[in-house]
């Protein structure tokens, strides 16, 4: 890559070939708002808020697109570009519900954060028609609100690009135009398979957690950075947590195994940690803590599950598997293990099967 | 038919094909009909049945020829009779039940039917037996629809059979391909094009050499020729014709540039509305490959090119370059930002040439006469010709192609014959629904793509839609601006949103419900959606509307002041009233009125009766002495009154 050396409002800057404009300012601290820009996806150049002045360009360029090249004199902030950058977003308000005093991504919306920024108020268009789409999906994860969406078109590159399902695209033309699922039905019946990438991604509350609907806003919640359990990927996951409830997982884009994209298990599945059945301790059969024989009832109290500690539940497996080798032999064991486990884990399994249990009786749920 | 192998089979299939047609010709006449859509459209396809069973009745072997569209859409249907030795004959307007007349008295009778026959065209086929022309009958030449034209894109259209191959070869089709397969480098028919100052006739008018020199530089294999052939303007069908009329220019066009550009693969994006250009482009493509002037080893040389034909769905949008090769690979035609270029990134990230049909059209003739030839017409900055589908308030409505630099006046009132029903020229819109309309003030424009931007309005595609008096320009801005927002693909905010608010601004003005503000706010957004959109459609979609604003200002200022249109279109804002001293009491009016709102006696002069008239405008239609003129509703003149 050649090096290159650009003026952006005045401060000249020496980087190398092969990046956008945009690209170039953020690494070089200078701001240039986006609403349809993703550093994880592919750019657009369809929202416009971007467009900055490039000297002997015969018009505004959208940063997100331009390639940086060699002598270009930028201005990201001319008076100009402010005037256009607020026309976009005067003319998103005139189809936008303007509801954030009850709206989940108030706190946590771009487009809300750029109204402000731009002092720009509903009102101007006040009469012109806008859009009322029913909020209805069915499906149980994803609340779809097309009122919201600014088809920024960030949703179908994630889907396309990251999860390679193609379940979302745009339908219909110009004003008409709206995002849509499978053939133009729900999301429930389309292809999606509910991996919330394109929820992590939109700009508003278009797409957005059914579960953390009214649960709390950006500024009400703990965020908790963690890995997510469910496999042995990885995943780092940032979850919202509102008075000690997980309300939603949030992507962190500097998660080394995922980059911040999820699957439904990670993205969704958390209700498991507050449900009332969880287990919490490790429960034995009450004949084996008492050291008794196995009852012929199952009806009876020696059957019935008794919480225990970590120590006294290993101790009784441990004691439970010797004595079976002892008497069955080796092989009249079988390991069963699971994605759930990291590698070192299915590792270590391993080794107790084969060299403590001395059986190659030892399979993983993967292989099926 | 064999394949040709070398130069010399295309040249000695051309004088065989030539021999054989003087040899038919001698013994059988040559009846040419137009069955273009727009002949088919004016019932040429019943024309030519009867011309069929007159023939066998008559048990004449006459040979009879479909040709495409001449331009002359006015007067179609056009039956065209050649004997031998005798200039083509043009008979125009054929209606079915003339056919036995002419049939007897030319064909059987060897006379001309003067009271049908429109032209005469001598110099046709200038390799048959020598002719001598017609008297007392204009040449095409002489017509005044013709006298200014010079037809290069056009030059074959409406001549011959667009569905045979030999019929193009032998008017020196394919030798252009022939010479620079065979007789030129890739740099100098780069070289030529770039000479010729040929522009994109597809309206953005880029050299057209140069692109292709971008595209020849360009790194990367394969490379793709595009054709785009999505002609989508309201009244625009420049390129249809040239599709109908002559597609084997098309394909040699697109040929050469293939050959100089480095590509073996090319495309044509024809909108699926156009089936019968579709259905030429294939019988075209297949018969080129017949004769190995597509395919492999063109003429015997080491160059391959095939062609494939995608037809559009039917969206405008398709017509922008970048749509035009998403929807090629099969995705949602939706622009995406350039750079990069297709040129340098295109379809499927490869280099790519997309030029307009009448772009390639044109090459071959280049080619053929030279730059110097092409340069030779036009202006310094835009060379060469240009064509026009001449629509509207328009006698001679037609495809037109003139020399670059001819005036809007010329092309309207000699060329077009001015406007009908002795009413009064208001505007002329060129660039269809993205360009712009202009008055009268500016009809000694030159007509080329620098002058036409800087009047106001751009040189488009072709589409000329020419208005009246009759015509309310707040309404004729609406109309394209419905059509434009409603063809926008809605991915940048400007163009998606923006074309709506203007929409629901023009549509409140022409309801009568519009403020001065308003005015202001069409500027405000137009200048906006000019700046900000991502491509040409949104950029030039407030076109129409800020040519109007700015030349019509008063109708806008009419509409919203005294809530009154004054062309007498917007419904609420205007009524009719009778001119006693032109009304002649004719009666004319109160038979046509539906709603039995006009009174008098007979050679008294009328009245209407304003709370009976529902403006339906029948009355103004009707009369012939302009006794009917549009004035303000007399409640607005009564409110206006009360306000002052």
């Amino acid at each position: 890559m050649a090096s290159i050396k650009l003026t952006i409002n005045g401060k000249s800057i020496e980087t190398h070939s092969g990046q956008t404009v945009l690209e170039v300012a953020q690494t070089a601290g200078i701001y240039i708002p986006t609403l349809c820009y993703h550093h994880a996806l592919p750019p657009e150049g369809a929202c416009r808020m971007c467009l900055v002045e490039i000297e002997r360009q015969r018009s505004l360029q959208p940063a997100c697109t331009f390639p940086a090249t060699d002598g270009l004199v930028i201005h990201t902030h001319s008076p100009e570009v402010e005037a256009t950058r607020k026309f976009i977003l005067e003319m998103l308000i005139s189809d936008h519900p303007l509801d954030c005093m009850t709206c989940d991504a108030a706190g946590d919306c771009r487009l809300q954060d750029l109204a402000y920024e731009y002092g720009v108020k509903g009102g101007r268009y006040q009469d012109g028609f806008k859009h009322s789409y029913e909020v209805n999906d069915p499906n149980p994860f994803i609340q779809v609100d097309r009122n919201k969406c600014i088809l920024c078109h960030l949703c179908v590159r994630a889907c396309d690009h990251v999860n390679g399902v193609e379940a979302i695209s745009v339908f219909y033309r110009g004003f008409n135009a709206h995002i849509g699922f499978g053939a133009d039905g729900s999301l429930q019946d389309s292809p999606c398979e509910f991996c919330g990438s394109c929820v992590a991604v939109c700009p508003t509350a278009a797409l957005s957690p059914k579960l953390a609907s009214g649960k709390g806003r950006s500024w009400q919640v703990e965020k908790v950075d963690t890995v997510c359990s469910y496999c042995g990927v990885g995943c780092k996951l940032t979850l919202n947590v509102r008075d000690d409830h997980i309300i939603k997982v949030e992507s962190t884009w500097d998660g080394p195994a995922n980059h911040g994209w999820t699957c439904v298990k990670g993205r969704f599945g958390f209700d498991y940690v507050h449900h009332p059945d969880r287990l919490k301790k490790p429960q034995v059969r009450k004949y084996l803590l008492d050291g008794k024989k196995k009852p012929k009832s199952r009806n009876g109290k020696l059957w019935q599950w008794v919480e225990t500690d970590w120590e006294t539940a290993i101790n009784i497996t441990a004691e439970k598997l010797r004595t079976t080798r002892d008497k069955f032999g080796p092989d009249s064991i079988g390991v069963l293990t699971s994605a759930k486990c990291t590698n070192e884990e299915n590792y270590l399994m391993n080794k107790l099967a084969r060299q403590a249990l001395g059986t190659n009786n030892i399979d993983h749920c993967a292989r099926l | 038919m064999p394949r040709l192998n070398s130069p010399k089979d295309l040249a000695d299939t051309r004088l065989h094909i030539r021999q054989i047609c003087r040899e038919q010709h001698t013994v059988s006449p040559f009846i040419y009909v137009g069955m273009g859509t727009c002949g088919i459209a004016a019932g040429a396809g019943e024309v030519e049945q009867t011309i069929q069973k007159e023939l066998s009745a008559h048990q004449i072997d006459a040979e009879v020829i479909p040709v495409g569209c001449a331009g002359m859409c006015a007067r179609e249907p056009l039956v065209d009779i050649q004997l031998a030795g005798k200039p083509r004959i043009t008979y125009a307007n054929v209606k079915p039940s003339e056919i036995p007349e002419i049939i007897t008295e030319h064909i059987i009778n060897g006379n001309i039917l003067t009271k049908k026959a429109y032209a005469q065209l001598p110099e046709h086929r200038h390799w048959l037996e020598k002719k001598s022309a017609a008297e007392n009958l204009p040449s095409y030449h002489e017509l005044p629809f013709y006298s200014k034209q010079i037809r290069i894109a056009l030059k074959n259209c409406g001549m011959i059979n667009p569905e045979s191959i030999d019929d193009y070869i032998s008017q020196d089709g394919y030798r252009a391909l022939s010479k620079a397969v065979t007789g030129m480098s890739q740099e100098e028919i780069i070289t030529e094009i770039k000479d010729s100052g040929l522009r994109g006739r597809g309206g953005a008018g880029f050299l057209t050499g140069v692109k292709w020199e971008f595209c020849y530089l360009a790194k990367g294999q394969p490379k793709f020729v595009i054709c785009n052939a999505d002609e989508g303007d309201p009244g625009a069908f420049m390129d249809r014709s040239v599709l109908e009329g002559d597609p084997h220019s098309l394909l040699e066009g697109m040929t050469i540039a293939g050959y100089a550009i480095g590509a073996q693969e090319g495309y044509i994006y024809c909108r699926a509305e156009y089936p019968l250009a579709i259905e030429r482009l294939k019988k075209a493509i297949s018969q080129a490959e017949q004769y190995g002037l597509l395919g492999s080893n063109i003429l015997g040389t080491n160059f391959h090119f095939n062609l494939h034909i995608k037809e559009g769905a039917g969206a405008f949008v398709c017509g922008e370059e970048t749509a035009l090769m998403a929807s090629i690979e099969g995705r949602r035609g939706e622009p995406r930002p350039r750079p990069p270029f297709p040129a340098v990134s295109g379809l499927w990230e490869k280099p790519s040439n997309v030029n307009n049909v009448k772009s390639y059209a044109m090459t071959p003739q280049i080619i053929l006469n030279g730059s110097n030839w092409f340069k030779g017409m036009g202006t310094e900055r835009s060379t060469g010709t240009a064509v026009f589908a001449l629509t509207g308030n328009i006698k001679n409505t037609g495809l037109i192609e003139v020399p670059m630099g001819i005036t809007l006046r010329e092309i309207i009132y000699e060329i077009g014959g001015g406007i009908p029903k002795k009413k009064k020229f208001k505007a002329v819109q060129t660039g269809g629904p993205l360009g712009g309309c202009l008055p009268e003030t500016a009809l000694d424009t030159p007509v080329d793509f620098d002058s036409l931007t800087a009047a106001g309005a751009t040189m488009g595609s072709g589409g000329m839609i020419v208005v009246d008096q009759d015509t309310c320009m707040v309404e004729f801005a609406r109309y394209f601006l419905t059509f434009a927002s409603a063809e926008s693909c809605g991915k940048c905010v400007p163009c998606r949103l923006g074309g709506q608010r203007l929409l629901e601004i023009l549509t409140r003005i022409t309801q009568g419900g519009g403020t001065l503000d308003d005015l202001e706010e069409i500027q405000y957004i137009s200048e906006n959606m000019r700046a900000a959109s991502l491509c040409a459609l949104g950029q030039l979609t407030p076109g129409p509307v800020m040519a109007s604003l700015r030349f019509f200002r008063e109708e806008y200022e009419a509409h919203i002041v005294d809530k009154y249109c004054p062309a007498g279109v917007c419904k609420g804002l205007y009524s009719y009233e009778i001119l006693e001293i032109q009304c002649r009491g004719c009666g004319l009016c109160i038979k046509s009125c539906p709603s039995g709102a006009i009174t008098g006696s007979k050679k008294e002069p009328h009245v209407i009766d304003q709370r009976k008239c529902i403006q339906c405008g029948a009355c103004y239609d009707v009369c012939n002495l302009e006794a009917i003129t549009v004035i303000p509703k007399l409640e607005t003149i009564e409110e206006i009154r009360t306000n002052n």
